[in-house]
Order: structure tokens, then C-alpha cells, then sequence
């Protein structure tokens, strides 16, 4: 497996200006997506994951933007691995409906959505929409594009293929849907794969069916995902590196293991004490324990906090740094980085003045 | 080994001493939804989305009720206080103020009074509360329905419910949207709650919240539950979630229970096919890789046009050829442990096993 990054996110703001107040989705996040590996994104709603992924393939709707921060996309890693300084790409500058973008977007880079009934069209056949995005991109006449379709169509496990290749997607099941979306995705041999909470509408069997389809076929294809999800069952089943985002930022990021056994963020802590964990009702004897919740609830999205966006709800808040000072990213081993001030060399005392405080 | 067989007795004790009437009892239900063809609109077979299920929930326990989408775990939970009129079958509750009645049988006026004991509260907290009507009103309305309060007295009943489920009284006279979906589900549980019922029927409460929000109606509810002495039947499709809260559990599949049993023996050591392959679909938040799971291949049984014999034959890893022409008895294999499976006493399964 190849440890080349495929794409890079530096410090990316995403705002959505509105008559209401400007709402920062995405407020400095950066990230590393490397080929051929999982990278799981995290977080409750609204804390920014899903408008990462779409500013990743200039998505983002109006009236959002992306206001800063830069998006490297390396386009020939799996080709020449060596030589990938050459062939990068500024996502970010790019315009959305540019030439450049959209020979990247459903073709290099694609997106399976978590409603497999809204991201395809009610009123044509499965095939012609998995056909059209085949030749959109690649130069192959309708038959061969056809064949491969059907092709497409079998490596995602569905039974006939031939036939349901002219079904309508209200013909088939949401398992199956699903499946049909992951075929259009993959259909033109994707470099990153995102998959924004591909599995979260379907039930756990058809769930478990569909994440070990996506597992294989990432290896048949050497792809990168980047799976978005709230699910961290899903998280730890899929994903090889982990980001935790809270309030449109990336508040801890390292590799699996560590965020389920060496979390250091009180928020990633936090979020794995809240879930109902069924080691615990199998081992319980008599007494029905209670769930550790976080305190509060995520403020509303219009809310610039000073200091750490968690401050307010942290159990480990300390007093005039967090609610003043920003945390800045710290590297606690190689490869595992948080942004919280417990794990500051010295924590940074704010210059308190007397009228400052609280 | 004389260790085991002295608790067994003693559990069997405590459990007879507690047998008491079930608060709510539910005998051979069914709900067909009729499909109509033609002009003359024929009636031309039936969804059988509840097809003779029996169970029964003891005062003051939570009895999960758990399946697939589609699966008619909806569908019961409505039937029970008669929001949808069930095709056959008894439903038989114990009303503190009527005494046992059987709410199929109700009749406009006693149903109204049933309902004050026996509440529902809903999955989606945007589409369950009505936006033009304030917090008053809302968890007022079946106060004043019923005829239970008005005026100032309404008011005072509100602020305490209100008080009840964590929300600040002062915000009665706002209205849904300016609150998160967290409290919107409190506002729906205060509803729920306001006429003192003593049987709630939960259908998905915590599916459309975050992790962080969930835990606190968990919470919430296992509070209220100790505090009022509440019932509840829990309908969910998250087996955490339901492991979670339920004293016990039953697992439905094509709209008929499967297995109904205590949660911990369920999970631990299912007897019917489907429930082993539903929980070994479960992702758990542990990324220690574990032995394969059990895939279930196909697709879930048309209730419209189901399979002969069991309906998950098709699907399932231990079928027989008893299996496709005879359908299983839904029995009692062990005291408390209900399944409907040719096989459940020769099959040795594979449950839940702790990872620590």
C-alpha cells in the first residue's frame, strides 16, 4: 500500500454569508488524504465535515465560499509516484464549473451521498446515468461505455446485472441503490473516493453488506477514501486515520487505534463516553448505568467563541486560557496532533487585564 | 457447577414472585394494509405488515423492539393505542382508572381515556410538533383535550413538565424552531408526559440526534422512567442503543416476532438465525479486528408477497427443508426466551462476546 498523499487541505475556511451573520463551516482545517488508504472524518452535525468534502470538489453551495486555505490535489501519484511535486493542483482557485474542475470532479475525485435515492434522477434508468458520467469523462463509444456499466454494475455485487442495468432506481431496494450510486462513483476508476455518511439511511445488515464491499473494493482499486461519517462503529470498521472536527475545526487528528484507546482531545473523550457501548450491558449486573453526556450543547453556528470552540462544554476547561487563547495544533507523538491547551509545553496564559474578566 | 444450578432457582424465584399482570398485553395482532387495483379498486392481496404478534410488557420495564426497516416495529408500536385501527387481534392494558381493557375494542370517548395512560412520542422532532404553536400550547394540548386542566392551572402544569424534562419554563411562550432537535424531543416528551401517563410508546426517539444529544434523552429517560414509574416500549433500529435502555428485547422480521428474551441472554445467546446475523452486523466502536461476521445475503421478504414456510429461509445460514414448507411455531424454549424456529433447540449460535 502506498503512502503517497494524494491531496492536501491547508488551513481551508469555508463561510457562509448570511443576512443572519457569516457562519464559519469550515474554520482552518487541515488535512492529508493519502492514496490508497481510509481517512474517517468525525463530528456531530454541523460541525463542518460534510462542507469539508464539498469544498474539496468545489461543491459548495451558494451562498458558502471558500474564503482561504489551499486545496493540493496531486493528480498522477498512482501513475509516477516519484514525480508528484509536478502535477499538483490548487483545487481551491479553481472555479467551480471550470474545465479543469470538472474533468476532476466525478472522474478523479468522486462522492457517494448519504440519501442513495436523491443522488440519482427519479426519471431515468439506472444504466444511463452510470453510462453518462462513463462518457462524459472517457472517450469510449455508447456500447463500450454500456459494457462497462454493466461491468460496474457486477462489482458492486448485484445480482443481474444485465437487467438491472434498465431499472428505474425506484426499482430497487436502498441496499441495492446504494450499491448503484457506489458503481456510478467508482465508474470511472476514482484517485479519492469520498463517501459522506454512505451507509447512515440503510439498516445495520444492508450497512455491514455495503462497508465490506466498499473495503474491497478499495483494495482492488488502491483508492483513497475519505469517509465522513457520526457513526464511530462505522469509523472504527473503516478507517485507517481519523480527524475529529468540532465547530469546523479539526480538533484531533491520528491514526485509529489511538483515537479509541489514547484519545487525548476532552472532546474526542468525550464523544466515546456518550455511546451506548455493548461491552458495558453485556458485563452490567443488576443496575441500568447511565450514559456520560457532554454538558451544554453545540452553540449555534452563528457563534464566534474567543479561544477553544469547546471551552464551554470541556470537563477539563481551564479558566482564563481556553476561553481566551486559541489553541494551536501540537503534535503529542508523531503522527497524532490535538489542539487543546492541556498538552502545551507551558500553557499560554492570557495577558489578563483587570477588565477583562469574566 | 452447584453454583449455577442455586442461582438458577433463585433467579426463577424472583421471577415468579414477580409475575404479576403484565401491564400490557398484546395477543395474535395483525395489521393488513389492503392494495387496491383497477378502476373499481379491488382488493387484490394485502401487506401483511404485522402478522400475529404476541408479546407482552411488564409495569416499569422496557421492552425494546427491534428489526429492520420495514420490518412492521412502526406499525405495532401505533396499533397499541390505536392511532392506526389494527386488523385483529387484543390488545389488553391495565388502566388505573378502568381496570383491564382491550383497546381494539374501544370506542371514541373510552379511547380518549385509555390515551391519557398510554402516550407516544415520535423520531423526527421537526415534523412532530406543530411550528405555529407555542411550547405552551403544544405540551398543553392534551391537557386541555382531555379536559384535565385550563387557564392558570394549565399553565403551572406546563412549567412543571417543562421543569421536568430540562427546559427552562420561561420558554413557554416560544415556539419550535428556535429550539435544537435535542429539545424539541424534550418538548415532545413533555407532551407526552403531560397528562401522567403510565405506558409510552418510543418510536425511535434518539435516531435523528447526534451521540452527544442522544445520551442526554437516554439519560433523560431513564430518569423520568425511575421517577414516574414509567413503561415503556422502545422501538428502535440501533441495537446499542436499544442493549442500552431495555430490560428485554424482541427482535421482529416480515412482521412477525422472531425472538423475544431478557437483553443480556439475547445478546449473548441468541437462538434465531436472524438475531445472530444482527448482531454480528452491529459496528462497534472498537477497531480491534474481529472474527468475519455473518453476512446475510438478498433482500428482505416482501411483506405483500412473502416466502411459504419461515420467511427467512431464503436468507438464512442454517435452512432446512422443514424450513420452506412449514412455518415455525413462535415458542417459549427456555422460561422467558421466546423463538419462532424449527431449529432453535438443536442450533448452537454465536452472540455478542465481551471484547474486554
Amino acid at each position: 500500500m502506498s503512502e503517497n498523499v494524494l491531496a492536501e487541505i491547508k488551513n481551508l475556511r469555508t463561510y457562509f454569508h448570511l443576512a443572519e451573520g457569516v457562519v464559519r463551516a469550515v474554520d482552518g482545517v487541515d488535512l492529508v488524504i493519502k492514496s490508497g488508504r481510509t481517512l474517517g472524518v468525525v463530528g456531530e452535525s454541523g460541525c463542518g465535515k460534510s462542507i469539508t468534502a464539498l469544498s474539496l470538489m468545489q461543491l459548495v453551495p451558494p451562498p458558502g465560499r471558500i474564503e482561504e486555505g489551499e486545496i493540493t490535489y496531486y493528480r498522477n501519484v498512482r501513475a509516477t509516484p516519484s514525480s508528484n511535486v509536478a502535477d499538483a493542483i490548487n483545487i481551491s482557485k479553481l472555479k467551480p464549473n471550470s474545465r479543469q474542475m470538472r474533468s476532476i470532479r466525478g472522474n478523479q475525485i468522486s462522492m457517494v451521498f448519504q440519501e442513495p435515492m436523491a443522488a440519482m434522477l427519479p426519471v431515468r434508468t439506472v444504466g444511463s446515468q452510470i453510462i453518462e458520467a462513463i462518457t462524459l469523462h472517457q472517450n469510449v463509444s455508447q456500447e463500450e461505455a454500456r459494457t462497462r456499466a454493466i461491468d460496474m454494475l457486477a462489482r458492486v455485487r448485484l445480482p443481474n446485472p444485465d437487467r438491472i442495468i434498465d431499472n428505474y432506481p425506484f426499482q430497487l431496494s436502498g441496499g441495492m441503490r446504494q450499491r448503484a450510486v457506489i458503481a456510478m462513483a467508482l465508474s470511472c476508476n476514482p484517485n479519492l473516493l469520498i463517501a459522506d455518511e454512505p451507509t447512515t439511511a440503510l439498516d445495520v445488515t444492508t450497512e455491514a453488506r455495503i462497508l465490506d464491499l466498499m473495503r474491497d473494493l478499495q483494495q482492488e482499486y488502491d483508492m483513497a477514501i475519505m469517509f465522513i461519517t457520526h457513526n464511530l462503529g462505522v469509523i472504527a470498521e473503516m478507517a485507517d486515520e481519523v480527524a475529529v472536527m468540532y465547530m469546523g475545526k479539526v480538533v484531533e487528528q491520528t491514526d485509529v487505534q489511538s483515537i479509541f484507546f489514547d484519545a487525548k482531545h476532552p472532546y474526542t473523550q468525550a464523544l466515546l463516553k456518550s455511546i451506548p457501548q455493548l461491552d458495558d450491558v453485556m458485563s452490567r449486573t443488576g443496575e441500568r448505568k447511565r450514559l456520560q453526556t457532554i454538558k451544554g450543547m453545540v452553540p449555534d453556528p452563528y457563534t464566534v467563541l474567543p479561544g477553544c470552540p469547546f471551552h464551554p462544554r470541556c470537563p477539563e476547561y481551564i479558566p482564563d486560557t481556553c476561553n481566551r487563547v486559541v489553541p494551536e495544533v501540537i503534535e503529542v507523538e508523531p503522527g497524532h496532533i490535538v489542539r487543546c491547551h492541556l498538552y502545551a509545553s507551558d500553557i499560554p496564559v492570557a495577558q489578563a487585564s483587570e477588565d477583562m474578566t469574566l | 457447577m452447584t453454583d449455577r444450578i442455586d442461582t438458577y432457582s433463585e433467579t426463577q424465584v424472583k421471577t415468579e414472585s414477580q409475575d404479576q399482570q403484565p401491564l400490557l398485553e398484546i395477543g395474535s395482532l395483525k395489521k393488513w394494509f389492503p392494495i387496491q387495483r383497477g378502476l373499481l379498486r379491488r382488493e387484490v392481496g394485502n401487506v401483511k405488515a404485522v402478522d400475529d404478534v404476541s408479546f407482552y410488557v411488564n409495569e416499569g420495564e422496557t421492552l425494546g423492539l427491534v428489526g429492520e426497516s420495514g420490518c412492521g416495529k412502526t406499525t405495532t408500536g401505533r396499533c397499541i393505542l390505536k392511532a392506526i385501527p389494527p386488523t385483529s387481534g387484543d390488545i389488553w392494558f391495565e388502566d388505573p382508572e378502568m381496570g383491564r381493557v382491550n383497546v381494539t375494542e374501544l370506542q371514541h370517548q373510552e379511547l380518549v381515556q385509555v390515551r391519557r395512560n398510554m402516550r407516544m412520542i415520535f423520531q423526527d422532532p421537526y415534523a412532530s410538533l406543530n411550528p405555529r404553536m407555542s411550547l405552551l400550547d403544544i405540551v398543553g394540548a392534551p391537557l386541555k383535550a382531555m379536559g384535565i386542566a385550563r387557564g392558570k392551572d394549565l399553565e403551572e402544569r406546563v412549567a412543571h413538565m417543562l421543569e421536568l424534562v430540562g427546559l427552562r419554563p420561561e420558554y413557554m411562550r416560544r415556539y419550535p424552531h428556535a429550539f435544537s432537535g435535542g429539545q424539541r424531543q424534550r418538548i415532545g416528551l413533555a407532551r407526552a408526559l403531560a397528562p401522567h401517563p403510565k405506558f409510552l410508546v418510543c418510536d425511535e426517539p434518539v435516531s435523528a440526534l447526534d451521540v452527544s444529544v442522544q445520551a442526554q434523552i437516554l439519560n433523560l429517560l431513564q430518569e423520568l422512567q425511575e421517577e414516574m414509574g414509567l413503561t415503556y416500549l422502545f422501538v428502535a433500529h440501533d441495537m446499542s442503543v436499544v442493549a442500552h435502555i431495555s430490560d428485554r428485547v424482541a427482535v421482529m422480521y416480515v412482521g412477525k416476532m422472531v425472538e423475544t428474551a431478557a437483553t443480556q441472554e439475547l445478546f449473548q445467546a441468541p437462538r434465531h438465525p436472524y438475531t445472530e446475523a444482527l448482531m454480528s452486523a452491529i459496528p462497534r466502536p472498537d477497531p480491534t479486528p474481529r472474527e468475519k461476521r455473518i453476512l446475510l445475503t438478498g433482500e428482505v421478504a416482501n411483506p405483500a408477497n412473502p416466502p411459504t414456510g419461515c420467511y427467512f429461509h431464503p436468507r438464512c445460514n442454517y435452512v432446512k427443508d422443514i424450513c420452506k414448507h412449514e412455518e415455525p411455531v413462535y415458542e417459549e424454549i427456555t422460561p422467558k426466551h421466546y423463538v419462532k424456529c424449527h431449529r432453535a433447540a438443536e442450533l448452537s449460535l454465536t452472540g455478542m462476546t465481551s471484547l474486554a
